[in-house]
């Protein structure tokens, strides 16, 4: 089977090369003008077969293991809604056993779970989808989510590090993770969560033991929990470690917010200590491929058959020291578009990464609010949807309907598309009016974003559009 | 000719008021908003003496016009009317007027609005009865259809339309309106205008002045060979051909007998000798007089604790709180202006955009409106009730005048109040109060980490319910506005 494929596959390749397709035989009729190779059939980097066997792959220092660049974050698995209430789904796992079975035909060997993902389900749609593979063809990664203090205890750590096994069908874990370490109360949430109960001690004898075979952790937030995990590396060992990175936060992240810190100061601590780096968000949850219009423009004018997307992942996969790039992919077309970048991956030059740092710079200008809709924060316990909410800010952002003054040219169409969008987006009842600002949800959130008070902005802005009360001209708002 | 041009004229007028009732966007209202302030009971509860006078005028000149091209109600039935007579041709006949009938129903109609019985009035009155068939019935319709338009736009990133709320405001209000056009259809699919020359009030006073008018349908004896065929085609069954006669009061000029008489006796134009029935003191004109002068006169949901990401908490809908008086929009003025003015047409409840108004259920106010804020509050920017008020129940106010209106005031209830019952922070009362009428204090005074809660100041409150509407306590606020029976202006 593999075989035709692949004879398939190269006979198109071998057509593509010659410039002609399964609409040449019209061209004849056509005529002959310069604009003859353009009505051939499409076969352009971004429709072609993906190859199967052009994955780039890179290896773990301590185990000589062959990764796949392209890891699948297993965060963002589709859903199909039960309709027995508003927002009640499952997940579709008949999709996401073909998402995996495609993932894996190409190369993709690695895969990042979670017990708290997707609602507490993500472990076990992946296990049931990568049981259909023999076991070593993939590694799996999951991590300790205790971020709830009920389970702090040992006890509860220990239920839900068993529980992982269960949910992914396997005798033993590939990569594991202390979860978020420097979100909530930074060092001391830590304590609590892996050094007072010994969890972190008994996941080291785990390893000792095989049933874990690399260890690492994840991070976000507070710098302190980063500095003294690493500090302490000749203790913890740590096999990897995954941060987010991506060309706007490798600058920007500090400016954007102070409480974050610069993807190069992470990096650069890692390739110090040699230890391989796991990327998380190099799309920033789909940020930097829903860009503003020009941003858009900009990148695609470089590069007119790349997608926007591609760009950060071949930035995030051009740093050596990086053993795989975590993206959660929800629909097959982003799974095929991320196969076709890194495969093979072709690193990013000097001046193009230059030329991304540029774009960042364009990008900080907007003021959209960092949200990469991984939905730690949710749910609410009094029903606010806050990503949706978040995210209908962005996209009207980006589209240019927000606006400053009632004087702006566009204010009708950007009230009305703001007002209308709104509602569609957010049911009422789930709407930015109706947070309390119990702060339930900030210390959850990995970008640290005050939650709370760009709900309350957002609020703001909405009842200034309805009642008319925006500032009428920049005089008046100054 | 003038049958046709009387059923294009009332074609256009019916679309135009049902209009009012459908549209939601509030755009209608401002060209066609006329349509309801000249309904004619309408224009009385709310003395619109122009109107008045120019619907007598029209009377004293035509006839009962106003019934056959104005009234939608009366409109809608000649509609079953002329399904019926596809079904049957002919099917009329001439029955004497049931004239103690239609006096007993008109005194009951001036007893109640004097007595300011609302929902008597509301049960009478032809348009008020027209609007709630439409907007009980017909505008859930209207909006399903909306909301479909507007999940097409939304596939295709337009927002050229909005979804909107359908909701069932009073189940009382549905089934009055139901039966109401059951009984009309069939009344008037088989008798067509019975119920407007026995019941309606309106038509009765009409009638008492068309029997003077200048133009009328006259019978030429000289070329009437009594067929009768006039009579088995009068909707309005007042054509006695045996006698050559025709009771103006009930006749509605819908000039369907004149196309019918094969003779062309009948002719629309001033009749010949002058009102050769004067004689004959009529009741209905006295108590017309009486109506004029009478009415001149008058004139929770707990917190839990997050293990997974993701989801969505289920929100528990609220429930209306028990009320010792009854909230009535700003414009209203107080709860007896708006008893003795409405005639419960619904268009009011047809326009809010904040689902805050609906049918009262009370048996004195009966489908009359009212406020609660379970599903919205009265917002600051809205004045649309007041806008198309045709009765002068709610008059108009600006903005401005709206956001010093108190309608009522908010009562704190402790025992729901979120911060004192789960210890989170809160203050969401406060924050959207329009007149910063709440403050948040700590609920042990000099002691700054107890837990904060509202304090209201009700000489600022102006009973808007955001404060009612946004408290996260569920099914019951921990702040609900009470009403007041006047509204002052703060």
């Amino acid at each position: 089977m593999n075989k035709t494929d692949n004879h398939d596959s190269g006979r198109r390749d071998f057509l593509k090369k010659l410039g002609l397709g399964a609409g040449a035989a019209g061209l004849v009729l056509s005529g002959c003008d310069g604009a003859a190779k353009q009505l051939t059939e499409a076969q352009t980097a971004a429709s072609g077969e993906i190859p199967t066997d052009k994955m780039t792959y890179r290896t773990n220092p301590k185990t000589g293991e062959k990764v796949s660049i392209l890891g699948y974050g297993c965060m963002r698995w589709p859903t199909v809604p039960t309709g027995k209430g508003e927002g009640d789904d499952e997940i579709d796992q008949e999709m996401v056993n073909r998402l995996v079975d495609t993932a894996i035909a190409h190369g993709v060997n690695y895969f990042d779970t979670s017990p708290a993902y997707c609602k507490g389900r993500s472990e076990h749609a992946t296990g049931i989808a990568l049981a259909r593979h023999p076991r070593d063809s993939y590694f799996i990664a999951t991590k300790l989510s205790n971020f709830a203090p009920q389970t702090w205890s040992r006890q509860a750590s220990l239920e839900m590090y068993r529980n992982s096994f269960k949910e992914l069908q396997t005798d033993h874990i590939d990569y594991m993770l202390l979860h978020a370490i420097g979100t909530g109360n930074g060092m001391d949430d830590f304590k609590a969560r892996y050094l007072d109960n010994g969890i972190l001690d008994f996941l080291m004898a785990e390893r000792e033991a095989g049933r874990i075979r690399n260890l690492g952790f994840s991070y976000h937030g507070d710098i302190a929990v980063f500095d003294w995990a690493l500090a302490n590396h000749d203790k913890y060992k740590w096999d990897f470690v995954q941060i987010q990175l991506n060309y706007l936060d490798w600058k920007h992240a500090k400016e954007l917010n102070p409480r974050n810190t610069d993807g190069e100061y992470l990096y650069g601590e890692l390739e110090k200590r040699g230890i391989p780096a796991i990327i998380m968000e190099p799309l920033l949850g789909g940020r930097l491929s829903n860009v503003p219009d020009h941003i858009a423009v900009r990148l695609k004018e470089r590069s007119p058959e790349s997608s926007v997307a591609s760009w950060a992942f071949r930035y995030a996969g051009t740093h050596p020291e990086v053993l795989t790039v975590l993206s959660g992919m929800t629909y097959m077309e982003h799974l095929e578009d991320n196969l076709r970048t890194y495969s093979p991956l072709k690193p990013l030059s000097e001046e193009e990464i230059e030329f991304l740092y540029a774009t960042a710079d364009l990008m900080v200008e907007y003021p959209t609010v960092a949200c990469n809709d991984c939905k730690y924060c949710m749910p609410c316990p009094y029903g606010i949807d806050i990503p949706s909410i978040l995210l209908h800010y962005n996209k009207c952002v980006n589209q240019g309907n927000v606006v400053e003054t009632r004087q702006a040219p566009n204010y009708a169409e950007a009230r009305r598309a703001f007002l209308v969008g709104y509602d569609r987006s957010v049911s009422k009842l789930r709407q930015a009016s109706h947070c309390i600002g119990c702060n339930q949800c900030a210390p959850h959130c990995p970008q640290s974003i005050d939650i709370p008070k760009e709900l309350r902005r957002i609020d703001k802005y909405v009842e200034q559009l309805k009642q008319g009360t925006l500032p009428l001209n920049n005089a008046q708002k100054a | 000719m003038l049958k046709r041009i009387r059923q294009a004229v009332a074609a256009i007028s019916i679309l135009m008021v049902t209009a009012l009732f459908l549209d939601f966007t509030g755009t209608v209202h401002h060209w066609l908003g006329w349509m309801a302030k000249i309904q004619f009971l309408p224009a009385l509860l709310a003395l619109n003496v122009g109107v008045i006078i120019g619907l007598v005028v029209l009377t004293l000149i035509f006839g009962r016009l106003y019934c056959s091209v104005i009234c939608p109600l009366g409109i809608m039935q000649d509609g079953f009317a002329l399904l019926g007579k596809r079904a049957k041709k002919n099917r009329y006949g001439y029955s004497p007027a049931k004239k103690v009938l239609r006096l007993l129903m008109l005194l009951i109609m001036i007893a109640a609005i004097v007595a300011g019985i609302g929902s008597l009035v509301a049960l009478l009155a032809p348009y008020s009865a027209y609007g709630r068939i439409v907007s009980s019935l017909l505008a859930p319709v209207w909006a399903w259809g909306n909301n479909l338009l507007a999940s097409w736009a939304e596939a295709h990133e337009s927002y050229a339309f909005y979804s909107v709320d359908v909701w069932l405001r009073s189940g009382v209000t549905l089934a009055v309106a139901v039966i109401t056009l059951v009984v009309l259809a069939v009344l008037a699919w088989r008798n067509g205008r019975t119920y407007c020359n026995t019941i309606c009030p309106v038509g009765t006073v009409l009638g008492a002045l068309s029997r003077f008018s200048l133009l009328k349908p006259v019978i030429d004896t000289s070329k009437c060979n009594g067929c009768g065929l006039c009579a088995r085609n009068c909707k309005a069954a007042c054509i006695d051909s045996k006698n050559h006669r025709i009771d103006y009061t009930r006749c509605v000029a819908c000039f369907d007998c004149l196309g019918k008489c094969r003779q062309g006796a009948i002719s629309y134009r001033r009749p010949k000798k002058a009102a050769e029935a004067a004689g004959e003191v009529d009741s209905s004109k006295r108590s017309f007089l009486a109506v004029g002068m009478t009415l001149a006169a008058t004139a929770a949901l707990h917190a839990k604790e997050k293990t997974v990401d993701g989801g969505l908490a289920t929100i528990t809908d609220k429930k209306i709180p028990k009320r010792r008086t009854k909230i009535v929009p700003p414009g209203a003025a107080s709860i007896r202006n708006l008893e003795r003015h409405c005639t419960a047409c619904q268009l009011c409840v047809s326009v809010c955009p904040n689902g805050v108004l609906r049918p009262s259920t009370d048996l004195s106010s009966m489908m009359q409106p009212e406020s609660s804020y379970e599903r919205g509050y009265c917002r600051p920017e809205c004045t649309k009730c007041s806008e198309v008020c045709p009765a002068g129940a709610i008059r108009q106010i600006t903005r401005a005048e709206k956001s010093s209106i108190q309608i009522g005031h908010a009562v704190w209830v402790k025992e729901n109040c979120l911060p004192l019952t789960e210890g989170v922070r809160c203050g969401n009362c406060a924050r959207h109060c329009p007149t910063g009428a709440i403050t948040m204090v700590p609920s042990e005074p000099d002691n700054n980490s107890s837990p904060w809660i509202p304090v209201v100041n009700t000489e600022k409150c102006i009973g808007c319910g955001a404060c009612e509407n946004l408290c996260p306590s569920r099914p019951f606020s921990a702040i609900y506005v009470e009403g007041h029976e006047n509204h002052r202006t703060i």
